[in-house]
């Protein structure tokens, strides 16, 4: 299986761990993943001021993969949505097709019929085989419980997005069980970060974010789980910065999906960027059955 | 005398330059941070700064930038094979050609005691290295003329500095040419050397012999020769000459062309070409001096310094004195390359902002522009440089391959901090471009992190009277079909006018759900804002701050049972409602 990896702006920059786990549980998994240097911001930041030129940014990223021939393999939740609802938009308008075609012609790409647009843990629930991530995972999880966080954009508008059911999702929930954690049952799960409104609307955010962290801490979850770069850095960095300046401590850590499946498939915490991570998650290693 | 004269006037410009340069970069305040740091503290932070890395552990770091980073430029390898060629043929080649040749007087005799500008292998190495150096030239003009990356700009500076290497090497190979081919130097260099006057019988026997082998052109002296004359002539070539000369051959550009041109080297010579060519070149290498300072070529120096002031400093721990000299240093270590812009994340939108300062390459010549002129630049451009820093996911890419090692990312964030706080309201302030600025909100202080904030929330409103007198009873007929028109951009002004006014949108947004009195804070509510958009009052659906305080959650567009595209509509309205306030504020100040 190939896939294009689409890492988008964040994780080079600030979320290296992300890739770095995500790399080494699909290499273990036999995923060969293809870097394609010239892809770009997904669109999604610049859609709030100018919907053409996000347009024109997640089309000339799906251009380059169709260019290869690749489906595109996406880590983070928010890129994940706009290139899928940029790929509905430019298979629904042809005029609009045209327009970015011609401004992407003059460096010979072309969006033409697109490619296959999936998250990273679609790819790991459909396309892996589960017999065989089944028995990649030699020291699964014992007593832990984890609060999974599906991400809106994933999620949501279901009728673009095809991630999961939207009012009951369970692909993520499968995902964790399989390393032998237990997803625990909280009532905020499917609800927003925060993150969006980091910069724009700061005390909203963190109240938002505050009360999905007090909601799976008192659900009894010992870990946060996600599979975003912009919910992760929310729950994490952000979090920390909300210890630092309020004082209030509802502390849950939040790990990246591929850092826990990693770690129950017997990768090392280094490989998985354990370390990286703003609030100190190794103790999930604790958890690790012998 | 002249090329005393003129080498001694392009000194003095070249030292003036850099010293006019360096005064900049002491004091130049690019930044919220470097407002109050005087000149004379960032003097003396700077020494201080050199001297204490000169003497410290970090030496060995700097060593190995000079050696991967300025000598072998590996940032440059690792992006563009074909860039790195033609970079590393006309520098190093150059640079050869600068020890060997044009200082010859001052390295090359004093390593080699019988140094002659004509003799192996100094004659050949000049014509490799010139051939090196024009190669490269021909890769440069390639690239920017016929190749073309995309979004890759060529401005004046880029093309005399393409121009001023080729006349310089142009110049000094045709120079070689004509020189091998004139007769009358030919002349004075045997009277001179040989003692030996035109008209003897040994100047023939010699002159023979040159013209059979060394390709002089002379006027009544022409072969077939004799074999005795030629070897009398190689006997006189042995005593007096060929301890300077070895056979002109070697040159292997400027002999093909003194054959090339033999036919006329008559005519040439006694016009004076070679002379005119002799001042050509060295002009040329004159005014390239003494322009250093004040084109691109200045990069030779500052590229260094930026590459290892970057490699030990960073924002948490240098001195902030320094940090500014290095920024405004780091203005003039561009070399409009365009690698920044080759891999910039948003480079593509462009294409449809048409602002060229969203590129990193062209907004730090913008950058430039502005922190060296002395007038007051003007709004519109100023409006331009402030989109341009914040058009931007902060991916750090720009910097990352920086081949002149300059923190490109925090420039970005240095001038549209200051920007921010001083210039009109930039409204990409209120997207997830903001993240960055978020997470390292605890470097800003509050009032300043909140201003450009408040400021750009406030304009969009501005415009939107009916918000601000809540008590207006609206009229519930279509009071504007332009706005509904104008939502096309993802085919919602279909859906949104399905909207029955059940409120599910408002009830499971949770953004509602965070506030106690959600309409005092929030102005519209999301059901009101789709019923607004549907009657095409502009004003309640722009000037709400339900906008800018959406999660995008989609949580109201999954939930419709109409099937209205709540948040694909709320996101069309903050692009339209941007560009009604961008529009009257052009209006009012145009």
């Amino acid at each position: 299986m190939n896939y294009a990896l689409f890492l988008g702006c964040t994780i080079p920059a600030r979320l290296t761990q992300y890739e770095a786990s995500s790399r080494a549980v699909l290499g273990a998994l036999g995923v060969e993943l293809i870097d394609i240097k010239e892809f770009n911001c997904c669109g999604y930041p610049v859609r709030n001021i100018d919907f053409k030129a996000s347009m024109l940014a997640s089309a000339r990223n799906i251009a380059l993969a169709e260019k290869e021939n690749l489906p595109m393999l996406i880590l983070c939740k928010c890129g994940f949505g706009t290139l899928k609802h940029a790929d509905h938009i430019l298979q629904e308008d042809p005029s609009l097709r045209n327009e970015i075609n011609t401004i992407l012609k003059k460096e010979g790409l072309e969006y033409t019929k697109g490619v296959e647009i999936k998250h990273l843990l679609s790819v790991l629930y459909h396309d892996i085989d589960r017999d065989t991530l089944t028995k990649k995972i030699t020291r699964p999880f014992k007593n832990l419980k984890i609060a999974t966080h599906y991400g809106c954009h994933a999620l949501r508008p279901s009728e673009i997005t095809h991630f999961d059911d939207p009012v009951n999702p369970t692909l993520f929930d499968d995902l964790v069980a399989l390393t032998g954690a237990e997803s625990i049952d909280w009532e905020k799960r499917l609800d927003c970060c925060g993150a969006p409104l980091t910069g724009v609307n700061d005390d909203l955010s963190m109240d938002l974010t505050e009360k999905k962290l007090a909601n799976a801490k008192q659900s009894g979850a010992d870990f946060l789980c996600d599979a975003c770069s912009y919910c992760h850095i929310q729950f994490d960095t952000v979090q920390g910065i909300m210890n630092n300046t309020t004082g209030t401590n509802n502390s849950l850590p939040a790990i990246l999906y591929p850092q826990l499946l990693g770690l129950s498939m017997g990768i090392d915490g280094d490989t998985l960027g354990l370390g990286e991570n703003t609030i100190d998650i190794t103790s999930v290693e604790k958890f690790l059955s012998e | 005398m002249f090329y005393s004269i003129s080498l001694y006037i392009a000194l003095a410009i070249f030292i003036g330059g850099l010293i006019y340069k360096i005064a900049a970069w002491l004091s130049y305040k690019i930044g919220v941070d470097s407002k109050n740091i005087p000149t004379s503290k960032r003097f003396s932070s700077a020494l201080k700064g050199i001297i204490v890395t000169i003497f410290s552990a970090k030496i060995l770091t700097l060593i190995k930038i000079v050696v991967l980073d300025v000598l072998v430029q590996r940032k440059v390898l690792k992006e563009d094979t074909f860039r790195w060629v033609t970079h590393i043929l006309i520098y190093g080649a150059f640079m050869l050609l600068l020890l060997m040749h044009a200082l010859d007087a001052f390295i090359t005799s004093a390593i080699v005691s019988d140094y002659s500008a004509t003799l192996n292998p100094f004659l050949f190495l000049r014509n490799l290295f010139g051939a090196l150096v024009i190669i490269g030239i021909c890769m440069a003009i390639y690239r920017r003329f016929i190749l073309k990356p995309p979004r890759l700009h060529t401005n004046p500076m880029d093309i005399y500095a393409i121009l001023l290497i080729a006349i310089i090497m142009v110049s000094g190979i045709l120079l070689e040419g004509t020189k091998i081919g004139s007769y009358s130097l030919y002349k004075n260099m045997v009277t001179d050397y040989a003692g030996i006057e035109e008209g003897e019988e040994e100047f023939t026997a010699l002159t023979a012999f040159w013209v059979d082998t060394f390709g002089t052109i002379s006027p009544d002296i022409k072969a077939p020769f004799k074999d005795e004359i030629l070897t009398a002539g190689k006997e006189l070539h042995e005593m007096s000459c060929a301890g300077c000369h070895s056979r002109p051959q070697w040159a292997f550009i400027g002999y093909p062309i003194a054959r090339a041109v033999k036919g006329a080297a008559g005519g040439l010579d006694k016009a004076g070409v070679h002379t005119m060519l002799w001042y050509l070149h060295f002009l040329a290498c004159f005014i390239g001096l003494a322009y250093l300072p004040f084109s691109k070529f200045l990069h030779i120096l500052t590229s260094p310094v930026s590459l290892l002031a970057n490699s030990i400093m960073d924002k948490n721990n240098s001195d902030p004195a320094n940090i500014a000299t290095r920024q405004a240093l780091e203005l003039d270590a561009c070399t409009h390359c365009g690698a920044c812009t080759a891999r910039c994340s948003v480079g593509i939108i462009v294409e449809q902002r048409g602002n060229v300062n969203i590129l990193p390459s062209e907004k730090i010549q913008s950058i430039k522009g502005m922190v060296a002129s002395k007038k007051q630049t003007d709004e519109r451009e100023r409006r331009l440089i402030l989109e341009g820093t914040y058009l931007c996911t902060n991916c750090h890419r720009c910097t990352d391959v920086c081949p002149s090692g300059i923190n490109l990312e925090d420039l970005w964030v240095s001038v549209r901090e200051d920007m921010l706080q001083t210039d009109s309201p930039e409204f990409s302030v209120l997207s997830p471009l903001s993240f960055y600025r978020g997470l390292i909100r605890e470097s800003i202080p509050a009032s300043e992190y909140t201003r450009p904030l408040i400021k750009a929330r406030e304009a969009i409103a501005a415009p939107c009277d009916l918000m601000k007198a809540p008590d207006t009873a609206v009229p519930l007929t279509l009071a504007n079909k332009e706005l509904q028109d104008s939502l096309l951009l993802s085919d919602q002004a279909a859906t949104f006018s399905a909207c029955f006014g059940c409120q599910t949108c408002t009830n499971v947004c949770p953004v509602v759900a965070a506030y106690e009195n959600p309409k005092e804070v929030l102005g519209m509510l999301p059901h009101q804002i789709m019923y607004a958009a549907g009657l095409g009052i502009k004003d309640l659906a722009f000037g709400s701050q339900m906008l800018w305080d959406c999660l995008t959650c989609y949580q109201c567009q999954e939930q419709c049972p109409q099937g209205v595209h709540v948040t694909d509509v709320l996101y069309e309205l903050k692009n339209l409602a941007i560009q009604n306030v961008a529009r009257t504020g052009e209006s009012v100040s145009g």
